[in-house]
């Protein structure tokens, strides 16, 4: 028998606070991939059955903290906090990511312009307004970005990138606050 | 000299700066070249081929002449215009191009040889002996002549990147600029505003004429703070709009911390902005054109407009005996401020008998022009010629103008051409050049500052008709100098010597004339032959006049001589600005294993494989060379059980009553057939029927597989699913996930690696409920995981995977099992020993040429089912018996050495390209067999097994005769992995 440890993402690079921009590790618990298999009407009626949210639309995202869904691309979204329903499994593939991104908030009346620095997005908030989510790029990686609020965003990159996201985003945060 | 009560800087705020080490003082607001001028100095460079002395000529940042260096030690800066460089406490600036120093430039002898160095004196001069042009003379020119150079050292400063969006995008915050920002802004529009200078409003700051019943320069203060005090604005100052791209998108650059002694903790000193704009409105102004006449180049001789920003912006005279020359209206406003300000106005010469020149408190010379000038690093006196001759005149400052050029530049970034106006000598825009761009202003031909403001208005209320928006019914225009601009066209004085017109690049009048009279009578070939227009200014006060004078020497007129094509940037930009943030750990993401931190701390030297970084080996005290490390790490896998985290492999989650479809028909053998709970090896093509990728493929479900890829192309074939999901087989139900970065695998491979997994493990496992190739869930410790049995060693293997937040957990605890079994951990040296000596492939034969006929698996490519690729790798000439074709390669001699890259040739044949039947593609030393082997394509080599051939590495030196084996070296019948 063997005892394993668990070792989140970002564990020792988080959280951070330079200027007034905070970013903090998220354990949002589960992430599901859901991609839906024939109509997505299907899905959506049995995501809000399971979990009292319907399937989003593009760029945009469902539910609320603890339960939320977000659109992942092309066909996918990533519903996050809950275990997925078993009835799920009957409309989409159903694939566990829970480990495979690294989750942060980016927190701050500054966050807006720390992300200017990153992310090639119109973030002004009347464009991208909370609920909004983008796959996008961070730097050089791949991510996911959603709004949560007006100041506070969730960033999501692979697992594997969590140091260059840390990195890259201290770089930016410093720049900003040493503008204010 | 300062002069009392002009100037909007602040002078209750000293500020001292060094200029080639002497100490100099001016005041918050300054600019290097408006102190240096307020303290006297004049001289401020040399110039780049005869290292004539230079002075300021403009006051912006279009100057050709004053460049300097800032700072020192690696973060030195050089080639800083000092019009635009702003001084602070402690700034440290020096002159450039000169030596021993500016005062005394030995390398001013150039300008005695200046009649051997006229236009196209290199491609004359240099021609032979031809080797010299490289090993010489390029070498002598480029020191002599140049600009400043960079420290050599790394770049300490940082920069940085970042982007913006608006509605409106307004460039250049003069009088037009300035009101169509507000119109807009007034209107709701979301609104940037960029100008590069530190103090917005334009040449309002550098005029004296009243706006409203304000001063300019308060007027447009008091603008900006409107502006400034509204939401949907924003305001950038020091903000270089360097370039107009496609879809309204623009580069800018922004001097953050040019004007600061901040350095470090992150603050960036410059930042490049992209900023996308739905549409955007160029106010940019209009710059300044000299007066090509003999010697116009000594310093104290400026731009008229420049004099005039220095006395009412500065508050500073350039000198105390000026004159003007100009030929045209405006240049009469810098005599008469001048004289009101109590600076002793020599002369104004007007080159036009006709001009009208009311109020004059001076000396005014009508159909006037000046021919000369004298004195050596300071202007001393200028020769005037009138129609009863010439005359001298004392001056130690002349203020020119041969009228001003539109700043179209931007206009011509998407390839559009501006067009000719008669009337005021010019190129202005040609409408619709920039998509979703209006001009206003000067820049579009405007001059009277009434104009301009109504102007602005006018292209904002365009602006928010193209938005959608509804302009402000009405907008209050100020009382503002509304007199027309005349102006007769006067390019260059006729006379003999040099007259000046690309400053910085040292080009005359005559250089024009001679390039046309070499027949280079094309603009573009003019440019290059002259260099006019070519250095860092990019011709900025000089291509008109060039043109101009090419079109009369030519006896064309300018619109049918046309002009040069602008490009970006409109001012110098550093590749720092441009590749901001991208330094060191910000050059590409560093993709970490959860075993990362542990490998470190065992001391194994990482190597990246894509953007992952992977252990090579792991070092053991004693151990001295690479070598070592990797034998005792092979020997694990050998003799006990080896731990290797593989998580790098690409690992696609395939789900959908499709799914074994699309596994059939990218891969080339069948997984249809494949049983729930077995992997399955495959291999896939491109559609040219190369391979592509190989790896394993496991059936979790009727409907979910899992197919691995290689670390390197697991991109390539996440995007290659993708395409055949979305674009060839639309109707498939069947969803790809990635899901590499969800599990932590690990390999554990050798004839203990049952007994570890079994030690933890909740249920254990056997041959018989997990013989070779299955697969399943597994429980450890109450965590789900992943078993299976595969082996890219030929031992007895598995590959065990866990949630990737136990993954470091998993590792350490894998590896304090196999330390205990008298084995441990292996690195990417040792796997590779261990697939080379069983003949596996990697990139290193699949690379991109390698057909499965070439690496003899062809008969992999099902009969039964069509494949992507099937059809093409069919095709004669890859299924030719000749072609090079995998082999194993070993030493005749047990010692003789093998290396990677090296070509293969038949044993007699001399060891030339034409001869050349193959090549090594992968190489190791084999513990087990004690000898070097090698796998390798040779011509129809399967047909040649025991054959002794040679192998010749040109490049290192290495010749050794080898003999041609089966690529399987050890247990060919895969008896271990089966156990």
């Amino acid at each position: 028998m063997v005892e394993l440890k668990q070792t989140s993402p970002c564990a020792g690079l988080l959280p951070v606070t330079l200027g007034d921009v905070t970013m903090s590790e998220l354990t949002p618990g589960q992430m599901t991939c859901l991609t839906a298999f024939g109509d997505p009407a299907d899905l959506s009626a049995a995501l809000e059955r399971a979990h009292g949210m319907a399937l989003p639309g593009p760029n945009r995202s469902s539910g609320k903290q603890g339960a939320r869904c977000i659109w992942f691309g092309r066909g996918d979204v990533l519903l996050i906090g809950p275990a997925p329903d078993a009835a799920l499994g009957a409309h989409a593939a159903v694939v566990d990511l829970s480990d495979a991104w690294a989750t942060v908030s980016l927190k701050g009346a500054g966050a807006v312009d720390v992300l200017a620095r990153l992310v090639p997005l119109d973030l002004r908030e009347g464009h991208f307004k909370r609920g909004h989510t983008a796959r996008s790029q961070v730097m050089h990686m791949q991510a996911s970005v959603t709004r949560l609020a007006s100041d506070e965003f969730m960033i999501m990159v692979f697992r594997s990138m969590a140091g260059t996201l840390v990195h890259d985003m201290k770089q930016a945060m410093a720049a900003v606050a040493s503008r204010r | 000299m300062r002069v009392a009560g002009k100037g909007v800087i602040d002078r209750s705020k000293a500020v001292s700066f060094s200029f080639d080490g002497r100490r100099y003082s001016g005041f918050a607001g300054d600019t290097v070249a408006s102190a240096l001028l307020a303290n006297g100095v004049s001289l401020m460079g040399r110039s780049f081929k005869y290292h004539r002395p230079r002075g300021v000529l403009s006051a912006g940042s279009e100057e050709p002449n004053a460049l300097i260096t800032t700072g020192t030690g690696a973060g030195q800066e050089p080639n800083v215009r000092a019009t635009v460089q702003e001084i602070y406490e402690g700034l440290v600036t020096r002159s450039q191009n000169a030596w021993p120093s500016l005062d005394f430039d030995v390398m001013a002898v150039n300008d005695l040889a200046a009649p051997f160095l006229g236009a196209g004196f290199y491609y004359k001069t240099f021609m032979w002996p031809k080797r010299f042009w490289e090993a010489v003379y390029e070498p002598v020119i480029r020191k002599a002549a140049g600009l400043g150079a960079l420290s050599g050292q790394n770049n300490p400063d940082t920069y940085e990147r970042a982007y913006a969006f608006c509605d409106l995008l307004v460039i250049g915050a003069g009088p037009a600029g300035l009101m169509a920002a507000l119109t807009a802004a007034r209107a709701g529009a979301d609104v940037i505003l960029a100008d590069e200078d530190s103090l917005m409003g334009g040449r309002l700051n550098a005029e004296s004429g009243a706006v409203g019943h304000q001063s300019g320069a308060v007027w447009a203060a008091g603008i900006v703070a409107q502006l400034s005090a509204m939401d949907n604005v924003r305001l950038m100052s020091r903000t270089t709009v360097t370039g107009a791209y496609d879809g309204g998108m623009y580069g800018a650059l922004e001097r953050v911390n040019q004007h600061t002694g901040i350095r470090g903790a992150g603050a960036p000193l410059e930042a490049f902005w992209r900023i996308s704009a739905r549409h955007s409105i160029l106010a940019a102004g209009a710059l300044e054109r000299p007066i090509a006449f003999r010697n116009n180049d000594r310093p104290g001789i400026m731009t008229a407009g420049a004099v005039r920003a220095y006395l009412n912006r500065w508050g500073v005279a350039p000198g105390k005996r000026v004159a003007v020359f100009g030929n045209n209206d405006d240049a009469h406003r810098t005599a008469r401020d001048l004289a009101a300000a109590g600076v002793h106005v020599v002369a104004l010469i007007d080159s036009r008998p006709d001009a009208v020149i009311e109020g004059a408190t001076f000396p005014v010379f009508k159909g006037a022009q000046v021919c000369n000038s004298g004195g050596r690093k300071a202007l001393e006196s200028i020769t005037i010629r009138t129609d009863s001759g010439e005359e001298a005149l004392q001056v130690d400052c002349l203020a020119m103008s041969g009228g001003w050029n539109p700043t179209v530049h931007l206009t011509c970034h998407m390839n559009g051409r501006p067009s000719w106006r008669e009337d005021i000598q010019a190129f202005v825009p040609t409408p619709g050049s920039i998509p979703d761009m209006t001009v206003a202003g000067a820049c579009n031909g405007v001059f009277s500052t009434r104009a301009c403001l109504s102007d602005g208005v006018e292209a904002a209320r365009t602006a928010l008709g193209a938005l959608g928006r509804k302009a402000p019914a009405e907008m209050a225009l100020p009382e503002a100098e509304d007199t027309p601009y005349a102006l007769s066209p006067l390019w260059a004085v006729a006379g003999a010597g040099r007259a000046w017109l690309d400053f910085q690049n040292d080009v005359s009048v005559k250089d024009i004339k001679q390039a046309a009279a070499e027949n280079f009578s094309s603009v573009e070939h003019m440019k290059r032959y002259t260099t006019q227009g070519m250095a860092t200014d990019q011709g900025k006060n000089s291509n008109v006049a060039a043109l101009a004078i090419l079109a009369d020497a030519t006896g064309r007129g300018i619109p049918q001589t046309g002009t040069t094509t602008f490009r970006p940037p409109y001012a110098p930009v550093a590749i720092a600005a441009m590749g901001a943030g991208a330094q060191g750990h910000g050059f590409a993401p560093e993709r970490h294993t959860t075993s990362h931190k542990r490998s470190v701390a065992m001391g194994a030297p990482m190597i990246e494989a894509g953007l992952w970084y992977r252990p090579s080996y792991f070092p053991k005290a004693g151990e001295t060379t690479w070598q070592q490390s990797c034998d005792r790490e092979v020997g694990y896998v050998r003799k006990a059980v080896g731990i290797c985290d593989v998580s790098t492999l690409g690992k696609i989650d395939i789900q959908g009553p499709d799914a074994a479809r699309l596994l059939d028909f990218v891969y080339t053998n069948m997984f249809s057939t494949l049983p729930v709970g077995r992997v399955r090896y495959g291999v896939m093509l491109r559609e040219d029927g190369t391979v592509m990728d190989d790896g394993t493929t496991a059936r979790l479900g009727a409907e979910h597989f899992v197919m691995t890829t290689t670390t390197a192309a697991a991109g390539n074939v996440m995007r290659h699913l993708e395409f055949v999901c979305q674009a060839l087989h639309p109707e498939w139900e069947v969803s790809c996930t990635s899901v590499t970065e969800q599990w932590a695998q690990f390999a554990v491979a050798g004839p203990m690696a049952r007994a570890l997994l079994n030690g933890m493990l909740d249920k254990p496992i056997d041959n018989e409920s997990w013989p070779f190739m299955a697969c399943g869930d597994v429980q450890l410790g109450g965590v789900a995981g992943r078993l299976f049995r595969i082996s890219f060693s030929g031992e007895h293997a598995y590959e065990i995977a866990v949630p990737s937040r136990y993954g470091a957990a998993a590792f350490d605890a894998l590896l304090g099992r196999a330390e205990q079994m008298g084995g441990g951990a292996y690195g990417m040296e040792a796997l590779n020993v261990l697939r080379i000596e069983k003949g596996f492939i990697t990139h290193a034969e699949i690379e991109g040429r390698a057909t499965a006929f070439d690496i003899g698996m062809a008969r992999m490519i099902s009969a039964k089912k069509d494949c992507i690729g099937k059809t093409m790798a069919a095709r004669p000439g890859l299924v030719d018996a000749l072609r090079p074709q995998l082999v194993g390669l070993k030493p005749v001699e047990p010692g003789g050495r093998l290396t990677a890259g090296a070509h293969l040739f038949e044993r007699e044949a001399p060891a030339i390209r034409e001869n050349s039947k193959g090549h090594v593609s992968s190489v190791c030393y084999s513990p087990e067999l004690g000898m070097m082997i090698g796998l390798g394509f040779f011509a129809a080599g399967p047909a040649r097994h025991a054959e002794v051939i040679r192998l010749v590495d040109h490049l290192r030196k290495v010749e050794t005769e080898v003999e041609i084996c089966h690529p399987v070296f050890l247990d060919p019948q895969g008896e271990r992995a089966r156990g």
